[in-house]
């Protein structure tokens, strides 16, 4: 990247025929090595070079896309096709009332009570669309699936697809079907660096009113330095597995599995 | 009941309580519509104001918004509660207070007096009396200085804290990013640093990554690991080169207890840090954090709306005698300040009730990709607070933190303040910059060339950083 130097600054020493310098020459990047920050910028006075707004004002565009561009129930069908499906939706009725209002995002519509068969379900898969529903239409269905390959003979509820929904709408959807596990496949809230981020959060005995406390999640899934979701269905098979063992989510069930990358903490999604 | 009503202009209003009256008389904001307390329309929120306005300020000293017996916030706020700087206030109302804070009376000197006899109830109460100019205007009257190796707060200043945050706390990414910083002149608040990971033994590997750093260029700043209290306080018994302790607060015990602290834990950590001895120009040993929303988050604002719980986080604060309090006013999200309007207008209420109340406020003006708000309204934040006089701001390569998911301040929005408001880093810090030869004739930090001392001496330390 190069270095924009200022020509106010008695030692700067534009390049010719430009103001900045041969890349080779940037102090910056062996440094750059360390850490995904933005450092090493460059200045023409005090403002950071044009290039590197751009950069930026690209990266909050995408993040912010991800934040509101709606699921495209179309295309999910598709990748899920084959499985039995449910679709509901949440009781905010809008992107802007979601993100205002947290609470309806994690109350199901009452139109869609009807929609969930009640059964003696080991456990329902939601893919809530959450900050990113980039992240659900890129990663939801290859995580479901190396999932299911993984827990044989498991009696799997219809998968809910759930829109303006928070992590807690599995809860009721959960105690509507009668599951013994809920587990929320929902985009994560976007960053600069990453926008498609998927967390899995893991819940025994779905009911109205639990803590998060009394969940287990999974978080960071994508392939961009993440924990990509082939990996995750690993991890998420052995937690389903030990949950419906021990019969009991949370702080209570420890994940014993070795360490995962981890290059962000979780952002809870409440 | 019946006591707070109004008949505004042919309409009649009423509210329960003084609790109701402050929810509904506050500018409008997402999080107490999402508490419930929010006004129900424009014309209620301006009958509240004028309740509001003719309450007599000793009001808030007989009818605490969350009962003595209950609370250890309350319990502070009226035990410290100074009676002889509360005399010359005594009569008047709270628009009466409005009138005489905009006067031409309210000196630095006056406004420094009444200080300890000011509850942040008050304060809370009078900001909602105020438009943005007149939370500038009395703003930047209030001087109030704190010191540990570089002094902080004087007219004319503006200092920054250096955020080198890391994913993954790689000691030579979070090096790489301190050059970055203190070669934009950045860090003379505080080179402070969030751990990806809260452990004792982490936190002191990058205390002493930091502290060897300072010590090696003799910078007159000072570092900080914002770890939990409790894990402070143990790097202290350790023998770690602890020079602040950080603390994240709130407004009411019960939010305090949310954030796993009480006054007492805090009071044991400000004398472990103190018995330490290590500041040089002052003994201002902690460094606190808020946030409108902190309380609501945590179920525990007790009715309160969320600009007055806020407020009395700094009375908190105060108890410490911090060196630095910021809040972090957009990061909380769009559910509690849902846009950079209310981002801007909450930034500009929080630097007002705390420095009216003798708190050393920054900002770290900043916001979520869920929210509605980009770089412009940073910038226009930034402008205002600059000339409200904001003690210092947040700042981070580029604006991005890449821990936390958030944008904040880059290094270069501290040198467009500096330059275009004519203010100037901490006098200590300034010193330094110019003996390293990074300020030119005008006291700006030069973009140095590569091949200058100071830039290859610095930047050797990034690949020796976990060395040492």
């Amino acid at each position: 990247m190069p270095v924009n130097t200022d020509a106010q600054n008695t030692d700067a020493k534009p390049a010719a025929g430009g103001r900045s310098i041969d890349p080779l020459l940037d102090p910056w990047a062996s440094l750059r090595r360390f850490t995904p920050a933005r450092i090493g910028l460059g200045r023409t006075g005090d403002a950071p070079p044009l290039g590197a707004v751009l950069d930026f004002q690209l990266a909050h565009a995408r993040a912010r896309d991800a934040v509101h561009a709606p699921l495209d129930l179309e295309a999910l069908r598709a990748d899920l096709a084959g499985l039995p499906l449910c679709r509901v939706r949440s009781q905010a009725p809008d992107r802007a009332t979601y993100l205002r209002r947290p609470d309806l995002g994690r109350r199901l519509h009452p139109d869609c009570r009807a929609e969930l068969p009640p059964g003696m379900w080991d456990a329902v898969f939601v893919l809530a669309d959450g900050l990113s529903a980039t992240a659900v239409q890129r990663h939801a269905a290859s995580l479901l699936r190396a999932t299911l390959r993984r827990l044989p003979g498991w009696r799997i509820a219809p998968v809910v697809i759930a829109t303006q929904a928070r992590v807690a709408l599995g809860d009721e959807i959960g105690e509507a079907l009668g599951a013994s596990l809920c587990a929320v496949l929902i985009g994560e809230r976007p960053g600069l660096s990453v926008a498609d981020s998927l967390g899995v959060y893991l819940t025994h005995a779905p009911r109205r009113g639990r803590r998060d406390a009394e969940r287990n999640c999974i978080s960071n899934i994508h392939r961009s330095g993440g924990l990509p979701p082939e990996q995750a269905a690993e991890k998420l098979a052995w937690l389903m597995t030990e949950a419906l063992r021990l019969r009991l989510t949370g702080t209570g069930l420890k994940d014993d599995q070795p360490a995962l990358p981890s290059p962000a903490p979780p952002v809870i999604e409440g | 009941m019946g006591r707070y009503h109004s008949d505004f202009q042919g309409e009649r209003h009423r509210f329960a309580d003084l609790r109701e009256v402050l929810a509904k008389a506050s500018p409008r904001r997402s999080g107490d519509e999402l508490a419930g307390l929010a006004a129900e329309s424009d014309a209620q929120r301006v009958a509240a104001r004028a309740v509001l306005a003719d309450l007599p300020l000793t009001r808030f000293l007989e009818e605490p918004l969350i009962p003595y017996e209950a609370d250890e916030v309350t319990r502070l706020i009226q035990d410290t509660h100074d009676a002889a700087a509360f005399a010359p206030l005594r009569h008047l109302t709270v628009g009466g207070f409005r009138d005489w804070l905009l006067s031409y009376d309210a000196t630095p000197g006056a406004l420094a007096a009444i200080a300890p006899g000011l509850t942040p109830e008050m304060v809370a109460a009078i900001s909602k009396l105020m438009r943005n100019q007149d939370l500038i205007s009395v703003a930047r009257r209030c001087r109030v200085v704190t010191g540990f190796r570089s002094t902080i707060g004087l007219p004319g200043r503006l200092s920054t804290r250096l955020q080198p945050n890391h994913p993954a706390d790689d000691l030579r990414g979070i090096a790489a990013a301190t050059l970055d910083g203190l070669l934009h002149g950045a860090g003379d608040a505080v080179i402070g640093v969030n751990p990806a990971t809260d452990s004792v033994a982490n936190g002191m590997a990058l205390l002493d990554m930091l502290d060897g750093l300072r010590a090696r260029h003799g910078i007159p700043a000072q570092s900080c690991v914002l770890a939990h209290v409790t894990n402070t306080i143990r790097m202290i018994e350790r023998g770690a080169p602890v020079d602040l302790v950080f603390q994240s607060i709130a407004g009411t015990e019960a939010a305090n207890a949310g954030f796993g602290v009480s006054l007492s834990v805090l009071r044991e950590a400000q004398e472990a840090a103190l018995s330490l001895g290590r500041g040089t120009v002052g003994d201002n040993v902690m460094y606190f954090e808020t946030g409108q929303g902190a309380a609501l988050s945590a179920d525990a604002h007790h009715g309160i709306d969320q600009q007055t719980v806020e407020a009395r986080a700094y009375a908190v604060a105060r108890a410490f005698r911090p060196l630095l309090v910021n809040t972090v006013v957009g990061f909380i999200g769009p559910e509690y300040l849902y846009d950079g309007k209310q981002i801007i207008r909450a930034g500009l209420e929080d630097h007002f009730c705390a420095k009216l109340l003798g708190v050393p406020m920054g900002v770290d003006v900043c916001y979520t990709n869920h929210a509605e708000a980009d770089q412009d309204d940073m910038d226009t934040l930034f402008t205002l607070l600059g000339v409200a006089g904001v003690n210092f701001i947040i700042t981070v390569p580029g604006a991005d933190d890449v821990m936390l998911g958030y944008q904040s301040g880059a290094f270069h929005d501290a040198l467009y303040l500096r330059s275009t408001l004519g203010l100037r880093a901490a006098p200590e810090f300034e010193e330094w910059l110019e003996r390293m030869e990074m300020t030119d004739r005008q006291g700006r930090v030069r973009a140095l060339a590569p091949q200058h001392a100071t830039m290859r001496r610095l930047l050797a330390e990034g690949s020796d950083a976990g060395e040492h």
